[in-house]
């Protein structure tokens, strides 16, 4: 008999890769404090103390922020990138363009410490603001990726065409262009603020104190009794991760069959 | 063409080069206002780069680009009185069709109602009425080239530029629209700029043409003209096909050219209407179309002349048939062809047979 050698790896490697995540939403509903087989009962306990935890309350506000003011920045720097490597030929534009893309291959606890280091001999106060910074350093190369394909599918006639037809370039802008590629930056203002959401060496590093959900779970984890509430909070997180990651396909490609341009690969 | 029609374009020397490309070189020509003018050439001759000089695309390097009389160096493109059908055709895959016909009305002063109706108006020309609701990135491809030329022609521009504008439609549909475009130039009466690589459609739809070559004007004359009287070899190969056999002056003198061509034989031709291209030393050649010369089946006599000859080829197109026969005492063969008629033969290859040619039809290439 033939063994079918790839199914068995392929869905060892899935398994491996998944099982873990759906580990959470069964202890998050296990009716028992220790994070052990067999399971006790259905519970919705440790829900209830996420919701009427004070300083998870601080910290989900906190990384809400973060991620919102992170998703802003990051999208709206990406644009400008995307634009500009798209529209224009300049010297220099493949090694600034490589730039801007290198945190995504740079190990997060090099640039992290990295700008740590900066930020403490600049005089510069640790804060939710650091955090954004940092955020935005690591996300901005997605939003550059998604965008840069939003801005390559326009057709460059269209642009003519609206001078053409008498409008300037702010106009053409806000008429055409933008119209074109508002789901590309919906869809990486939705990847940004995932990223930036569950993003912890950053957080840890140039945070002053303030908890984020991130480095609050790290925190908690310490505490066993915690645990069953970590894994309640962490069954919500993948959930909005998994919602938010589905829109940014769902406008990706929407965007795409609007202009009826070629798909070119997303993230889903 | 009436020759008091007043001139829309008129360039100048114009050059332009990208770095080190010298994409136009000394382009000097006047396009007449209300004529359909094509600009003809293969890819790379610098047709698309003279036309977006006109839209305002493509700035120039030096020269001058006049539009009814005026200097347009400093008019941006959004200011020019001059409208671009894009080979894309660009329609904005956001809007409506309505929307985009209408696009260009955005700074108009008049009523909503007054634009609405403009835009039923601008449709119902090309053939749409009734489409304004829907999306225009679910339109076909004639349907979207319908679009783009509504969408130009509702600003009531001076020049309406075409940038390839048939090439993405099929055979069929491409030759639907040659007839209608001709249709809508004369009922406008816009001056039309066409670029095309095509030379069937630019003899089709033109009232003049200008065949360019590496970024200069070869020769700028009407389709007949032009087909009949082409000023080199190269324009005759570029439109249609030509048949060339090396000739040599023997006299000339009274308004005529008497040549022996190979295979031919001695000739004498009209030196107004039938010699061309600038003189140059050395061999001259003399040229004809394919339809101008003709096999001569049994009985038929020759109207003019006639030379013998070997059928080397036959290639059998339906209502035509395409012989590349080897007249005596030449080295090349000469396509020919015939209509195939009813009751006439299609000969085989390594037939001998007569070939009937009338002195007048030759040009001769000095």
């Amino acid at each position: 008999m033939k063994i079918p050698v790839l199914r068995i790896y392929t869905i060892s490697y899935l398994m491996f890769l998944y099982c873990p995540i759906i580990i959470l939403p069964i202890f998050a509903f296990n009716n028992s404090s220790a994070v052990a087989f067999p399971l006790q009962g259905f519970t919705t306990e440790w829900f209830h103390n996420v919701f009427n935890d004070a300083v998870l309350g601080q910290a989900l506000k906190n990384s809400l922020f973060v991620a919102s003011c992170t998703a802003v920045l990051s999208a709206l720097l990406g644009t400008l990138a995307a634009r500009a490597s798209t529209r224009y030929t300049f010297k220099a534009s493949g090694p600034l363009m490589a730039l801007i893309m290198l945190p995504m291959v740079l190990p997060e606890i090099i640039m992290a410490m990295a700008l740590l280091v900066v930020l403490l001999s600049l005089g510069v106060r640790l804060s939710l603001f650091t955090i954004i910074l940092g955020h935005v350093l690591v996300c901005t190369p997605f939003a550059v990726a998604i965008l840069t394909s939003a801005f390559q599918s326009l057709d460059k006639s269209l642009e003519e065409a609206a001078y053409d037809l008498g409008e300037g370039p702010v106009s053409t802008f806000r008429l055409i262009i933008l119209p074109l590629v508002m789901p590309g930056i919906i869809s990486s203002l939705l990847i940004c603020f995932t990223i930036s959401l569950d993003e912890f060496i950053v957080a840890n590093f140039l945070g002053s104190g303030e908890p984020l959900l991130s480095t609050f779970i790290y925190g908690q984890l310490r505490f066993p009794k915690y645990v069953p509430n970590i894994m309640a909070l962490g069954t919500i997180l993948v959930a909005v991760s998994i919602t938010l990651l589905a829109l940014a396909e769902f406008f990706r490609r929407r965007g795409l069959a609007k202009t009826g341009a070629k798909d070119t690969g997303g993230f889903l | 063409m009436s020759s008091d029609k007043s001139t829309m374009i008129e360039f100048k020397d114009v050059h332009k080069y990208y770095g080190d490309y010298h994409a136009l070189r000394g382009i000097t020509a006047t396009i007449k206002a209300g004529e359909f003018f094509s600009l003809l050439g293969p890819s790379g001759c610098g047709k698309t780069t003279l036309l977006r000089t006109i839209a305002g695309f493509e700035g120039i390097s030096s020269g001058v680009v006049l539009i009814d009389g005026k200097d347009v160096a400093s008019i941006p493109a959004n200011q020019r009185p001059t409208n671009m059908v894009f080979q894309s055709y660009a329609i904005f895959p956001h809007l409506t069709v309505a929307q985009n016909v209408g696009f260009g009305l955005r700074k108009d002063p008049r009523s909503a109602a007054d634009k609405a109706r403009a835009v039923d108006e601008s449709l119902a020309m090309v053939g749409l009425s009734g489409f304004g609701a829907r999306a225009a990135h679910a339109l076909s491809g004639g349907q979207r080239q319908r679009v783009a030329l509504a969408r130009a022609l509702i600003l009531k521009p001076k020049v309406l530029l075409l940038d390839e504008p048939l090439s993405a439609l099929d055979k069929k549909l491409r030759e639907n629209m040659q007839v209608e475009l001709i249709k809508l130039q004369r009922q406008v009466g816009i001056t039309f700029i066409l670029v095309t690589h095509d030379q069937e459609e630019a003899l089709v739809m033109s009232d003049r043409i200008a065949v360019m070559f590496e970024g200069q004007i070869a020769q700028l004359d009407s389709p007949e003209t032009l087909y009949r009287l082409p000023k080199t070899s190269a324009v005759a190969n570029f439109i249609g096909t030509m048949n060339f056999l090396p000739a040599s002056i023997i006299s000339e003198g009274g308004g005529k050219v008497e040549v022996e061509a190979q295979g031919f034989g001695r000739i004498v031709l009209d030196a107004d209407k039938q010699v061309t291209g600038v003189a140059s030393p050395g061999g001259a050649t003399v040229g004809f179309r394919p339809e101008t010369a003709t096999i001569l089946f049994e009985g038929q006599s020759a109207t003019d002349r006639e030379t013998m000859a070997t059928v080397e080829e036959v290639v059998y197109y339906g209502d035509m048939t395409y012989y590349d026969v080897l007249l005596d005492g030449t080295s090349a063969p000469m396509r020919l062809s015939m209509r195939n008629v009813f009751g006439r033969p299609v000969l085989d290859i390594g037939t001998r047979t007569r070939v009937g040619w009338s002195s007048g039809a030759l040009v001769m290439f000095r």
